[in-house]
């Protein structure tokens, strides 16, 4: 599908017909947001807390040349060898080579949004390369042969019957059980053999610390801690955004993060890494590698509004609170990232052309903009991606991609309209007496009446009767 | 959260008042219910005939131009420092959330930014700048509200409708379940992603009818044409009314 247009309307009433899915989502969604609710249930420590998160992303962000060459340096001197990758292509090809240096033939990885936005799996395995989901929400999603649903949640879009079903499908010792520890628990013998025997483990970012050269991990299962501790070789790898000044900059996120994401206080497992091995040290790999990508992000960052975009913190609650989201899941965005940040960062990162239908996937609720940790203004970015998609010239990749002449016409005619009160007058005339004549089967009406009745014009409009009743007029 | 600050503005002798296009398309008698509610209260009412609307179609469209255009020729018709009242609180929040943003770097943005940061939604401004006290002449009748997306999350109007309504002896609100989620009509969104939105007020109809309420009231139109369309689609047997001329109603015996 390199460069057409991804479908988004085809995908997700796909999806809509999708009985199970859509209670698995519902079912899912109110209950994140129930537990977020209960975690900021105090008003003022909630506007507090993203006040203070918020400020801690903007700083960096502000920074954000400065703090990634600080980065480079620190990490450095603890021993981290940093890649810069421009594209998603280069970051592969880094990887592949550190992996060909420590002759794996067997990767484990924790989770990692960006490499889901790399396809690194399907790269390496290219290559020759067997890599391993150790995430259990991921691994499910790796048997499944599938993508990530959710940001947070990988395998959300499933109930524990479907599970139970594909472990018994694709894991040989399976046992003819639903119950949640026993599948669990099998899940773990299968991964932790191949954690021992992997050469290469794999991880995400959530924060690095440019004054320190620290590389931050939050997961609930250990298994991050087991893919960068086990193998010799430990690989992280990050968007250049997910950098921020100090050391005091980590707990506000630390705090928001879990909170917003799963309604958890905290996390189990929180994982400085801060270099290889040392001397005398009983564990951890004797290489530790930071891949760096951009991948668009470095335009998007040189756009002052559209800058926002990077703060975000990949909480996933944005998508928890998300109308649309909640109804047709993450794989209707045929994207790595899902629901309204995907809906604002994908189309920076893939284009216009590929993604200019995805800003419209929205009512413009703000609800995400309510949620966010980080005070992104969501629909504000989408808002502008809009007018970005029907104009030529502008910052954003494939802008001026959807302009269309007719629609850039009806548009010109209605501002012509409403800008001139006689023009106004004579068209609220028209469309009161010739609106409700229209059949239902016109392009518009048509959309609408498929779960609507038609909606009738008045007789009269207000600016009538105001006049009528005497209501001054200046 | 957004409210303006009421202690700062004195009740006024004089508003202006927006109708809006869908009020003056779809619900004039809504309109005229809000003019009459305000008068009620002892104001006077201007109601600037030249006015059209917002401008959001064309703003939440990409077309910010034409966007432009139309908010433009509304500025001259709000010279004096009198409050705007709207009653709608997705026209209200275009004006005053985005207003300011529309005319950034134009001639004009002081005059925008300061007609804007007059802008009130119509409950908001009855329950918190005229602490109205209304008196219930009606029937007993049980009723729900719908919040709309932007008179909440752009106006920071939640409480001050249901407020109203509470005021009301022989009213029984029931909220609904899921008070604070959109009801997927989004403007075009409705008809870019009919099926997506459909599943949205599908839900906010199953919601509705599972109050055994008799009426939905809400404050915008945009939401009514939605959720009344759905309503008469099923046929479910709610009536869908504008706060506005539900109050009237009520209050008028
Ligand atoms: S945009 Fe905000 S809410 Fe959404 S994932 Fe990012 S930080 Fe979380």
């Amino acid at each position: 599908m390199a460069d057409a247009a991804v479908d988004f309307a085809a995908a997700s009433t796909e999806a809509l017909q999708d009985r199970q899915l859509r209670t698995n989502f519902r079912r899912a969604m109110d209950g994140l947001m129930s537990k977020r609710a209960v975690q900021f249930a105090d008003q003022a420590e909630w506007h507090a807390m993203r006040a203070l998160g918020a400020s801690v992303r903007l700083r960096a962000l502000a920074k954000l040349p400065e703090l990634l060459e600080r980065l480079e340096e620190t990490c450095t001197r603890n021993g981290i060898r940093v890649h810069w990758a421009a594209t998603t292509d280069e970051a592969n090809a880094i990887i592949l080579s550190i992996m060909r240096g420590a002759d794996a033939r067997l990767a484990v990885k924790g989770k990692s949004m960006v490499t889901e936005e790399m396809h690194l799996n399907a790269f390496l395995e290219r290559h020759g390369i067997e890599i391993l989901e150790s995430d259990l929400g991921e691994y499910i999603v790796q048997l499944d042969e599938s993508t990530p649903s959710h940001i947070i949640m990988p395998a959300i879009h499933m109930n524990t019957r479907q599970i139970a079903r594909l472990f018994r499908r694709k894991i040989k010792e399976a046992e003819d059980t639903e119950d949640v520890a026993r599948l669990t628990d099998l899940a773990r013998r299968v991964l932790r053999r191949k954690f021992a025997a992997a050469e290469v483990g794999l991880s995400g970012v959530n924060v690095a610390v440019a004054e320190t050269g620290t590389l931050c991990l939050v997961e609930n299962e250990g298994n991050g801690r087991m893919c960068t501790t086990v193998p010799p070789v430990h690989i992280a790898v990050m968007g250049l955004e997910k950098v921020v000044e100090t050391l005091e900059d980590v707990p506000p996120i630390l705090s928001l993060l879990p909170r917003s994401a799963t309604g958890q206080p905290i996390t189990t497992y929180v994982n400085m890494i801060s270099g290889p091995r040392r001397p005398g040290e009983k564990d951890g790999p004797r290489e530790v590698h930071l891949v760096i990508l951009d991948n668009g992000r470095s335009g998007v960052y040189a756009d002052g509004e559209l800058r926002d975009t990077l703060r975000c913190i990949r909480c996933g609650a944005c998508m928890n609170h998300c109308p649309v989201y909640t109804r047709v899941g993450g794989h209707a965005y045929q994207a790595p990232y899902p629901g309204p940040i995907g809906k604002i960062l994908v189309p920076q990162m893939e284009g216009l052309e590929k993604r200019g239908e995805l800003p419209h996937a929205c009512t413009m609720c703000n609800a995400c903009v309510e949620i966010c940790p980080v005070k992104i203004p969501i629909v504000g970015i989408l808002g502008r991606l809009r007018s970005e998609a029907v104009h030529a010239g502008g910052s954003v990749k494939g802008a001026g991609s959807h302009a269309s002449r007719a629609e850039a016409l009806v548009w010109k005619g209605w501002a012509a309209t409403f800008a001139s009160p006689a023009a106004y007058k004579v068209a609220t005339l028209a469309m009161a007496t010739l609106g409700n004549a229209a059949p239902s089967a016109l392009p518009l009406l048509k959309e609408w009446t498929s779960a609507r009745v038609k909606p009738r014009f008045a007789p009269e409009s207000l600016h009538r009767l105001a006049a009528k009743k005497g209501i001054p007029d200046a | 959260m957004n409210s303006p600050d009421a202690s700062a503005i004195p009740r006024p002798d004089t508003v202006y008042y927006f109708g809006t296009c869908l009020v003056d398309l779809f619900y004039p008698e809504a309109g005229m219910a809000g003019i009459e509610l305000l008068q009620a209260q002892g104001l006077r009412v201007v109601f600037p005939q030249g006015q059209s609307c917002c401008g959001q179609p064309a703003y939440n469209s990409g077309h910010r131009a034409e966007a432009l255009k139309v908010a433009r020729a509304q500025l001259p018709l709000f010279l004096e420092d009198w409050p705007i009242i709207v009653p709608s609180g997705s026209c209200a929040g275009m004006m005053r959330r985005h207003w300011p943003d529309l005319f950034r770097g134009e001639p004009d943005e002081a005059r925008a930014v300061a007609v804007a940061g007059r802008v009130w939604e119509l409950t908001q401004f009855l329950v918190t700048v005229l602490r109205v006290r209304l008196e219930d002449k009606g029937e007993p009748v049980r009723v729900t509200w719908h919040a709309s997306c932007h008179a909440q999350r752009e106006m920071g109007v939640v409480e001050e409708p249901k407020a109203l309504l509470r005021q009301l002896a022989n009213v029984e609100l029931v909220e609904l379940k899921r008070e604070r989620e959109c009801c997927g009509f989004g403007g075009t969104f409705a008809v870019r992603h009919p099926e997506i939105s459909a599943a949205m007020v599908g839900d906010k109809v199953e919601d509705i009818a599972a109050t055994g309420a008799a009426r939905v009231v809400s404050g915008d139109c945009g939401c009514l044409l939605n959720i009344t369309g759905a309503l008469a689609a099923g046929e479910v047997p709610v009536r869908g009314q504008h706060i506005a001329q539900f109050l009237k109603e009520r209050t008028h015996g």
